[in-house]
């Protein structure tokens, strides 16, 4: 058994009145791809947010390679090797793609000023982006953006990358472009949490999925399981 | 100098103060605390009213609560096309947060140094029948310079709060900033909403800077002692909610008073700053202070 | 070799500014580039929180007023030397920067810009009730006899003016040119996605605001040398909020290069300017040139000149 790479411990969180997130538990191992899906506001991004420190959470604990990182500042978990990109791309609208590369690198990798430019463009050439280097990030396509996100997100060298649905909105072959960039990147022991609509995709790619319903989850498991669960079917598909 | 009938005096004005600070923070809880446009020129245009007010009294010896009526649609139509500007060359763009500042805090400048130009640096005040009167009750005196403001502006607020829990349009800019597509759905355009909201918060300028005239005399810079009194306000009352800023009000006016009373006057401009800073130190901390 | 070149630059300048004083005895010529020189240092310091980093100060007179003040103190207290007051006046505005980053600077930026909007006033109101520095009435300050090396004080002021306005834009520069600028700028494009790439926003933040104090101070405490005088209201004047502001976003606010032109540029027209129309005037023009450029030309003149050439080269 691989070891434990995150655990989550019964977290919680709420947005005044909301319930968000109720008791939410699940654990991430070295080098796993592990997928996560739900209907739409069903807690997902939230506890994404939780994890990667961008939200506090209300209660529970999270542990990432056995150091607890529940009250630690989003930067301190990027450091330990916490990655993520977003769902609607933010990319840094004044600097170039190459320079948006290097504030991970600088900040998260400690990279020195010499090597910088030639790890960016390593990682730029491995998503395929190395083209548009010197490219302005507002005047990226879609798929670019999304690849632009991801790249950013290595640039930290993470051991866990969190990928917050990188294909919505993409075509077939741009989808099948990004699941084998992250299939790439998981092969060389990178471990990954991906949030996907795209049920093809998170089926073929996962060993393991959590559905998440209403901020619970409600099933965990391998794909084949989560397919043949009928409160998954009921969440998706309704009574 | 301590006395029971000095504290119960100065906590009689207090409230009565801030029964005229709720008025004049009305608009900033609508603007910043509903559709979340930081107007810093609140105060400023508060300070035009009131001017307002004064040329209508010098020119036509009308009350001055009256003519802050009269001005209130003229202030409306400035709101309006003030947010068109703005929504254009700032929120639709997406740059709201640094440039839209800088552009309300021009606006503030160009507003004042204007009422500088045209009325110069002297104080201005009018005369009513009912300033410098006062009414006793017990060990109470009432003064009804205060008195009158404060009415005035409580009704105001039950005005804008019935408006905004009652009335479709109302209902719409509660809930503008949080559920725009639902708004859409039902057939509401979101900009009009916004735009009729910002109408609305500095049509009550007009009223507000009336009582300010009522309450003292004016001059064209004190709208910056007014900055710190209406977003430590709206911040403490929680932002949107126009009880929360009621209660705000009268504590800041009684806080105020107090300090006025036992301190001197001079530093009851301190009590808004620091009531700000609380405020904002006891807001839910977390990564973007939401 | 390239890191060279800006420091001979800023020698130079140096220079040619003590070879001035040599020449030119003109006493308005030194009150006016005095005055410009002033505003370049309020303005850089004022861009590199601002333009850099995307928090908009609007109490740059609460930091400039301390720095004054605190000159004032130091000098009749212990009649204290302009270099030691020049450090405490950084100092002392550092600190203020440093209070108020730490209170509001975890909260949405609008918080910060509000909270420096009210401390103006605060200030001002414990300054006018602290007798020793003069309270509401003010002080005249004397200034020394004689100077080393420098036929007149005015000149020694416009002297030290000049290396405040150097070193000011040199710590720009180099801000603007290290790692911390870079982190400046991913919080300003995105400070959520840059907390996440692991910069650490908050205490960026609060070094941009302590460094943006502090200069601001440093550029206050010649100040009562300089007018012979120090009261609050000319201290605490609204100019300083507005063209702390205006001069970046009409130079452009993302390079040094911006509040130096906006200063030089602003600063001119000002001061020729209140020869012929009344300051008032004066001040609503740069408020309405300053809503026009926030509205149509938002990068500044900086700005538009890149886009021209680049626009020639394609």
């Amino acid at each position: 058994m691989a070891d434990m790479l995150l655990e989550v411990q019964h977290v919680t969180k709420r947005f005044g009145g909301f319930q968000a997130l109720t008791d939410v538990s699940l654990q991430v191992h070295q080098g796993e791809r592990f997928g996560l899906i739900g209907p739409n506001g069903s807690g997902k991004t939230t506890l994404i947010n939780c994890i990667s420190g961008v939200l506090r959470t209300d209660g529970g604990r999270m542990l990432f390679q056995g150091t607890d990182i529940t009250t630690l500042p989003a930067h301190q978990r990027t450091r330990l090797g916490i990655a993520r990109s977003f769902q609607i791309p933010k990319p840094f609208t004044s600097m170039t793609v190459l320079e948006n590369l290097c504030i991970p690198l600088i900040y998260a990798a400690q990279t020195h000023d010499a090597d910088v430019t030639a790890e960016a463009m390593e990682i730029l050439r491995r998503m395929g982006l190395q083209a548009k280097a010197g490219t302005r990030a507002t005047r990226l396509s879609l798929i670019e953006l999304r690849k632009l996100e991801l790249a950013r997100a290595m640039a930290a060298r993470p051991q866990l990358l969190i990928s917050d649905e990188a294909m919505a909105g993409l075509s077939s072959s741009e989808v099948d472009e990004i699941l084998a960039i992250l299939t790439a990147l998981n092969e060389r022991g990178i471990s990954i949490i991906m949030i996907e609509h795209i049920m093809r995709a998170v089926m073929r790619f996962s060993q393991r999925i959590v559905v998440f319903d209403a901020g619970q989850i409600i099933a965990q498991g391998t794909p084949d399981e989560i397919v043949r669960n009928s409160a998954v079917e009921k969440a998706y598909l309704g009574e | 100098m301590f006395s029971f009938e000095l504290l119960l005096n100065a906590v009689a004005a207090g409230l009565l103060l801030g029964g005229f600070y709720a008025a004049v923070s009305l608009g900033i809880s609508v603007t910043f605390g509903l559709l979340e446009v930081a107007n810093i020129a609140h105060p400023v245009f508060i300070i035009a009213g009131a001017y307002g007010a004064y040329a209508l009294n010098t020119a036509f010896a009308l009350d001055p609560i009256l003519a802050g009526l009269l001005l209130t649609p003229i202030f409306y139509g400035l709101g309006v096309v003030i947010y068109r500007i703005y929504y254009v060359s700032f929120e639709q763009r997406g740059e709201e947060s640094l440039r839209g500042l800088v552009f309300f805090f021009g606006l503030m400048f160009i507003v004042e140094v204007s009422l500088l130009l045209v009325y110069g640096v002297d104080y201005r005040m009018i005369e009513t029948p009912y300033i410098g009167r006062s009414v006793l009750i017990g060990p109470l005196g009432i003064s009804l310079r205060l008195f009158v403001p404060c009415v005035v502006g409580v009704v105001l607020t039950l005005v804008v709060y019935l408006f905004l829990a009652k009335t479709f349009y109302g209902r719409a800019i509660m809930g503008v900033s949080q559920d725009s597509l639902a708004l859409r759905l039902m057939g509401a355009d979101p900009v009009h909403i916004k735009t009729i909201a910002f109408g609305l918060a500095v049509a009550t300028t007009s009223l507000a800077g009336a009582l300010l005239l009522v309450i003292a005399p004016v001059e064209p810079s004190i709208g910056r002692e007014y900055i710190g009194r209406v977003f430590a306000i709206t911040v403490l009352g929680g932002m949107g909610s126009i009880g929360g800023t009621l209660v705000a009000a009268l504590i800041l006016g009684v806080a105020e008073s107090l300090t006025a009373t036992f301190s001197g006057p001079s530093w009851s401009l301190a009590v808004s700053f620091g009531l700000l800073l609380l405020a904002l130190a006891v807001r839910p901390s977390g990564l973007f202070g939401r | 070799m390239q890191r060279c070149v800006p420091v001979v630059l800023a020698l130079s300048i140096i220079g040619l500014g003590l070879l001035l004083t040599a020449t030119v005895e003109n006493r308005y010529f030194y009150f006016a580039t005095y005055v410009i020189l002033q505003y370049v240092v309020l303005a850089t310091a004022w861009n590199i929180l601002g333009g850099y980093t995307g928090y908009v100060n609007f109490g740059t007179p609460a930091f400039f007023a301390l720095g004054a003040y605190m000159a004032t103190f130091l000098m009749r207290a212990y009649h204290a030397p302009l270099p030691v007051q020049l450090l405490a006046g950084g100092l002392i505005s550092g600190l203020l920067g440093l209070g108020i980053g730490y209170l509001t600077l975890r909260l949405k930026g609008v918080f910060f810009s509000i909270a420096t909007l009210a401390l103006t006033v605060v200030l001002q109101t414990v300054m006018i009730n602290w007798e020793f520095v003069g309270g509401a009435k003010g002080l005249s300050i004397m200034r020394p006899a004689t100077v080393l090396f420098f036929s007149s004080y005015v000149k020694f002021l416009f002297a030290v003016m000049l290396c405040l306005a150097v070193a000011s834009v040199t710590i720009a520069w180099w801000l603007e040119h290290s790692w911390i600028g870079r982190g400046l700028a991913a919080i300003r494009d995105n400070e959520e996605a840059a907390e996440c790439m692991a910069v650490p926003t908050l205490k960026l933040k609060i070094l941009a605001t302590t460094v943006s104090g502090a200069l601001m101070g440093m550029a206050g405490a010649p100040f009562p040398l300089h007018v012979t005088l120090i009261e609050p209201t000319s201290a605490f004047n609204l100019d300083y909020a507005v063209n702390s502001l205006a001069m970046p976003m009409i130079g452009g606010t993302t390079t040094w290069l911006g509040p130096v032109v906006g200063a030089i540029l602003l600063g001119t027209a000002q001061q020729t300017a209140t020869v012929t129309i009344s300051s008032a005037l004066n001040l609503l023009i740069v408020g309405v040139v300053l809503v026009a450029f926030v509205i149509l030309a938002p990068e500044g003149l900086v700005g538009l000149v890149r886009r021209l050439v680049q626009r020639e080269r394609a």
